[in-house]
């Protein structure tokens, strides 16, 4: 994969460091922690921030930003589990909700090119909308009790050392690799990059503008509607407030995988492990128990700045933008 | 004569007709009619301004038209986008280099032109792909480095194999050879001689002269969005043409040139002493005079732009000290701006202009930078100024309020050297001050440089035009494989004598 060679990797190299070294790090302060267990636990807890995330990378890749991700999952869960109390099976609700997904953020791709308006404010009033909407589905937590969800969550791979790939973890890793392929190895894929990277250029270069922005939201929109079907059959049930800020730490995943806000360079694959940190943080506090959850927040925000500061450095000191 | 005759016997390949656009408050073209023949090398002329590029946006779907038709190949057609004319056979290397900076070469050459099932992309099949059009313009580049490393020269050879393709009808070129050196624009030659033979249509734009005269087989020229005309190249002489293009004789500016070079005696104001940069530049001594123009000779990649970015400080040295007439010069740009040492970067689109910005800030900006931001110059101040640049420098502009993105590309270099001049500097550092810009103003440019010069400026100008640095330069000083080596002064400033010593021994 010629595109993935040379200098463009430091920030994923620094990124698989940093998530080495905090692992590492925990191994060394807790016994259990440095083990195939602790690993799989991560995985399957952070699977739906890491499946919104991928969608966010595709967003800011294309020098865009989605912030309705997080109501996407409130909303996706609400009518999973409403639907399921009117007797619609699992499978059915979750393919209709991804479709209302993308074309949720299709639309939203729609508006943010065909008008001309800031993504940030028009995916805020997605975030709004969405929701508002949640509160109009159900203002209760609703439990999800069709025997498919049973099976889903029954579903896991042993893996050696006493690890557990779950249910969502495996959906997570499939829809890596869907991303992966469709960011490095499509034409879509190389348009996004295009415009995020410059996008009057590739306008110039015969891009379609309009629709690679479509479908990037699009492609937003179905990945944080997956993410809130792998939300809502983990916690097997609805809550209208779920999600919330989760937006954020989609971002925030992004970035921490190496992914250049402003547009045009970065990894899929930094996003797993950017999504992977911030799991290790919080699991890191949780082992440690005398220690409250504010220092899940205030550790991530230490290290989302820190890693900030390198990035500049970096992006100053080998010219990544070029 | 004869073959120049049968060449352009071809078929009409496009013919536009009536062409009309409008920009807010300008008519950029108004009723042209332009036509190509296959199998013809044509180029387009005019002053900065006239609006060449813009027809030729019109013609391949980045502008839409407001009136107006286009054939191609006697069939009429609308591209609504770019694509739609890559398509059809039309292949555009735009005048701002458009490619993508953080992609590698290979992406930016394949971008919208793979041909995978689905929409997939094989690299393996991309990557031949790209070496072949490599290839074809006999360029050596690493596929996998980014675009954005390399040189403007070397973008802008990318962006026409990129425009290359095997089905390609109609080619065009705005103006390529802005920033290529002699032997670039050679192989650029050769190969648009080689595919006008394969029945291809060319149009070609630019400014320098001698290449309209070496290449071309038709011209049409614009004029203040008007056609004024189309002719073979054999049938009309350079005065003619000169006339044509801007409206008058352009006799009495081109003498400006034959100013006697100065003995430099002036005062020294910046000493270079074993400045350098590890692989970029070995270590030179240079001397710069209050009224003495220097002139920075050399090929491309030969280190041109590096001596000027050391200079300035944009680039820092690693060795040796630069010293200014009052003490030792600062290391980096915000000190020498303030020492009254001021750089026109070679690439105005990334480092030059703030295409958002009005040409009146955009002129301000250096000169409200050294005052300070607290001390602001007054808006009557502001517009004096912008008014006074706008005369001084030609730039065809209605008044200063116009975002500096909607002028044409040579108008928008003329701001660069407005925004430098209005910051009354000591020293000012020229890279490529006459790319892209027309012949009438390029002469007003050198003459300009000269006066300034009479001022008590010091100046450092580093041209890829041989002649443009003989024409303006009291000392030249050579460049080859990043390293100076030696100066030139008085009677030996000779196209000849730099050739020579550019070539070096193996000539
Ligand atoms: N986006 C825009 N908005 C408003 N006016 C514009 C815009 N683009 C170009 N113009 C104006 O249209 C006219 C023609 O510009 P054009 O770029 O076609 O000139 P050109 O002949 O290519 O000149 P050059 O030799 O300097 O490249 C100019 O007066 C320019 O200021
Ligand atoms: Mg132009």
């Amino acid at each position: 994969m010629s595109a993935l060679l040379n200098k463009k990797l430091l920030p994923f190299y620094a990124t698989v460091a940093v998530f080495i070294a905090i692992f590492l790090i925990g191994g060394a302060m807790y016994n259990n922690f440095l083990s195939m267990r602790v690993l799989g636990n991560i995985l399957a807890d952070n699977s739906f921030i890491i499946i919104a995330a991928i969608g966010a990378t595709f967003v800011i890749l294309s020098g865009g930003i989605d912030l309705s991700v997080g109501s996407m999952i409130g909303f996706v869960g609400v009518c999973m589990a409403v639907l399921d109390s009117m007797g619609l099976d699992p499978l059915t609700t979750a393919l209709l909700m991804m479709v209302f997904g993308f074309a949720f953020g299709a639309f939203q791709g729609w508006v943010i090119d065909a008008l001309d308006i800031q993504p940030f404010i028009i995916t805020l009033a997605g975030l709004f909308l969405l929701r508002g909407m949640c509160f109009m589905v159900t203002i209760n937590s609703v439990p999800i009790t069709h025997e498919w969800a049973d099976l889903y969550s029954d579903i896991r791979i042993r893996l050696p050392g006493n690890g557990l790939l779950r249910s969502s973890a495996i959906v997570m890793l499939i829809s890596l690799a869907a991303a992966i392929i469709l960011a490095h190895f499509t034409r879509f894929g190389a348009n996004v990059y295009a415009i995020g990277g410059d996008k009057e250029s590739a306008r110039l270069m015969g891009v379609n503008v309009r629709r690679t922005t479509v479908l990037v939201y699009a492609v937003g929109g179905l990945f944080a509607a997956l993410a809130g079907v792998v939300y809502a059959l983990y916690t097997k049930s609805g809550y209208p407030l779920a999600g919330t800020t989760l937006e954020l730490s989609a971002i925030a995943s992004v970035v921490l995988g190496g992914t250049l806000l402003t547009g045009g360079v970065g990894l899929v694959a930094g996003t797993l492990f950017g999504g992977m940190i911030l799991g290790l943080i919080s699991t890191l506090i949780i082992f440690n128990g005398s220690l409250n959850s504010a220092w899940i927040l205030i550790s991530s925000g230490v290290l989302l700045f820190a890693f900030m500061v390198m990035h500049r450095f970096l992006v100053g000191s080998f010219g990544l933008r070029d | 004569m004869a073959i120049m005759k049968a060449n352009t016997a071809g078929a009409t390949r496009i013919a536009m007709r009536g062409i009309r656009k409008a920009y807010p408050g300008v008519l950029a073209l108004d009723d042209v009619d332009f036509e190509l023949h296959g199998g013809e090398i044509h180029a387009l002329l005019g002053e900065n301004g006239a609006g060449k590029s813009t027809l030729i946006k019109v013609l391949t779907g980045a502008l839409q038209r407001d009136r107006g038709e286009i054939m191609l190949d006697g069939e009429p057609v609308n591209f609504a986008k770019t694509g739609d004319a890559q398509d059809a056979g039309i292949s555009t290397v735009y005048q701002e280099v458009n490619l993508i900076p953080a992609m590698t070469v290979t992406q930016n050459l394949t971008l919208e032109k793979t041909h995978g099932r689905f929409g997939f992309i094989s690299w393996r099949k991309a990557r031949a792909q790209a070496q072949q059009k490599l290839d074809r313009l006999g360029l050596k580049v690493e596929l996998n480095r980014t675009v954005g490393s390399h040189s403007v020269a070397i973008q802008q050879m990318i962006a026409i194999a990129r425009a290359l393709d095997d089905d390609t009808k109609v080619l065009v070129l705005d103006e390529p050879t802005a920033s290529l050196d002699a032997d670039e624009t050679a192989a650029l030659f050769d190969v648009m001689r080689s595919l006008k033979a394969k029945g291809i249509a060319i149009v070609f734009i630019t400014h320098f002269l001698e290449q309209v005269y070496e290449v071309s087989d038709r011209i049409t020229v614009l004029r203040n969005g008007c056609k004024i005309g189309t002719s073979l190249i054999g049938d009309i002489n350079r005065q003619d043409l000169i006339a044509m293009m801007i409206g008058r004789d352009l006799g009495e500016v081109e003498e400006a040139f034959a100013g006697e070079r100065r003995d430099g005696s002036g005062e020294v104001v910046l000493t270079a002493e074993g400045v350098g940069r590890k692989r970029v530049l070995a270590p030179f001594d240079l001397t710069l005079r209050a009224g003495e123009v220097v002139g920075l000779s050399g090929l491309l990649g030969s280190g041109r732009t590096e001596l000027v970015k050391l200079i300035f400080g944009a680039l820092k040295h690693d060795s040796g000290t630069l010293k200014l007439a009052n003490g030792t010069a600062g290391n980096n740009p915000r000190a020498s701006l303030d020492a009254g040492i001021v750089l026109c970067p070679e690439d105005r689109k990334s480092e030059g202009l703030v295409g958002e910005l009005s040409v009146r800030e955009n002129i301000i900006l250096s000169m409200q930078a050294k005052r300070g931001w607290l001390r602001k110059v007054s808006r009557a101040e502001q517009e004096k100024i912008a008014d006074e640049m706008i005369r001084a420098l030609a730039i065809a502009t209605p008044d200063g309020e116009k975002l500096v993105r909607q002028l044409s590309g040579g108008n928008q270099q003329k701001v660069v050297l407005a925004r430098a001049l209005a910051s009354s500097p000591r020293i000012m550092l020229l890279d490529e001050p006459t790319r892209g810009i027309d012949v009438g103003a390029h002469a007003e440019i050198l003459t300009l440089i000269r006066t300034l010069c009479e001022d008590g400026l010091a100046l450092l100008v580093a041209s890829s035009e041989i002649d443009e640095v003989v024409a303006s330069s009291d000392r030249v000083a050579v460049l080859r494989d990043r390293r100076k080596i030696g100066e030139l002064t008085g009677e030996d400033i000779t196209r000849d004598k730099i050739v020579t010593m550019i070539a070096g021994d193996n000539l």
